[in-house]
């Protein structure tokens, strides 16, 4: 559950922008996850109440923007969809397949008051 | 006093952290950047590369969460853009932990694996065949007791205990604490064993040179495409406890052809902590990469 620690990291980040912007609340957080990265969304929306309590971001509503997993494959030479993260290609079934999307973990926006 | 190991009484033990809930306090011996959590922990103690026989004992526990303020006060709603990756915070503290390391020139490696894979037992031994060729230090991750540690402590290396409470891995901030109670000096290893757990070490830089996947045979062949992750970050994989193999059905070149399947670049070792079958290869493996770390700044070797 290293989702705890990830919501624990966004608070710092958000705590990092109120020291440059100028705000008290934080109303909404954005962030954006790829389908076949390392976090799990239901975990993060799970923890994301109880880890911003009391904090800046505490009453924040969490949006999760998820981005599809996607690959560069060798010997097609073109970008297929991936479903998971070592998986063949689905084009040609080769396995020389690099990932170039789906690992996202970021915060994109927030919407603060 | 520390309720779990006595410290503060005429013991040899003394604990940093543990159950002192609300000590929370700053600390002007950290030269890096915090973000807000609290520390149970009273005093430093400063550690010699070769401990006294009556070890001191430190644990560092990470089992409060952060705190943060909330201010009042109204201001104009407004969307603010960030695109900041979340894992910034930590990357940066294990970049502040590597740049350290090689300026100490110090080899450090990572040990993840799932908990019962054998990872102190093999430390242990490997800590006993090349004490007498390096100085070696120990950070230990639990989420619980100074077991490992002490196990450590025993082979006569310094060792740091992180206590993460009810975190799943270390981060990279707590191993720069860790690494504040540490003195091992050029040519020194650092082994770092993480919280036993196959899934969320995978995502944390510590600042290592290295991420070494443990996996035992007596856990089947097919963990590494079970939990890609984190034999996608390993760089070595070493296949413990193969004195074990002739009485299980562990198919190898599977295993292996599942590593390779996640991670073409992995190198495997098969080895085994109780019998050392194996080790001098992974202590080969250990001298060619340590040999291939940058010289410290000023050293012009």
């Amino acid at each position: 559950m290293h989702e705890v620690s990830l919501i624990e990291s966004v608070v710092a980040l958000v705590e990092d922008e109120r020291r440059k912007q100028d705000f008290s609340r934080v109303r909404m957080i954005k962030l954006r996850v790829g389908a076949i990265g390392h976090a799990e969304p239901d975990a993060l929306r799970f923890c994301f109440d109880a880890v911003t309590s009391g904090t800046i971001a505490d009453g924040a509503r969490l949006e999760i923007e998820m981005v599809a997993g996607a690959g560069w494959c060798a010997e097609c030479r073109r970008t297929v969809a991936l479903g998971e993260r070592f998986a063949a290609c689905p084009a040609c079934g080769g396995a020389r397949v690099r990932m170039t999307a789906g690992n996202e973990l970021s915060v994109a926006e927030m919407e603060v008051e | 006093m520390c309720t779990v190991c006595g410290c503060g009484t005429s013991g040899t033990v003394a604990k940093i952290g543990a159950e002192s809930a609300g000590a929370s306090h700053a600390e002007p011996h950290h030269n890096h950047d915090h973000y807000p959590h609290a520390h149970g922990h009273s005093h430093l103690h400063v550690h010699q590369p070769d401990p006294a026989p009556e070890h001191i004992v430190e644990a560092i526990d990470f089992g409060a969460g952060p705190a943060g303020g909330h201010a009042p006060g109204l201001s104009q709603e407004r969307m603010i853009s960030i695109e900041r990756d979340i894992l910034s915070k930590n990357d940066a503290f294990a970049a502040e932990n590597r740049a350290r390391l090689r300026a100490e020139g110090v080899f450090a490696l990572n040990f993840v694996s799932s908990p019962g894979s054998g990872k102190t037992s093999l430390l242990v031994r490997t800590i006993t065949d090349l004490r007498d060729r390096c100085l070696i230090a120990v950070i230990e991750g639990d989420q619980q007791t100074s077991h490992d540690a002490e196990r450590i402590r025993a082979t006569g290396v310094q060792a740091v205990q992180i206590n993460t409470g009810k975190g799943c891995h270390l981060d990279a901030h707590m191993v720069g604490h860790a690494l504040d109670h540490l003195s091992l000096g050029s040519g020194g290893l650092l082994f770092i064993e993480n919280v036993g757990n196959l899934v969320c070490p995978a995502a944390f830089d510590l600042g290592e040179a290295h991420k070494v996947v443990v996996l035992s045979v007596t856990e089947g062949e097919d963990k590494p495409l079970k939990y890609p992750d984190m034999f996608a970050a390993a760089d070595l994989m070493l296949l413990n406890k193969s004195d074990l193999l002739p009485h299980l059905e562990f198919d190898m070149s599977a295993c292996m052809a599942a590593a390779l399947r996640v991670n073409p670049h992995i190198q495997i070792l098969t080895v085994s902590a109780k019998t050392g079958e194996g080790l001098p290869a992974f202590y080969a493996w250990i001298e060619a990469r340590a040999s291939l770390m940058p010289a410290p700044a000023g050293d012009p070797a």
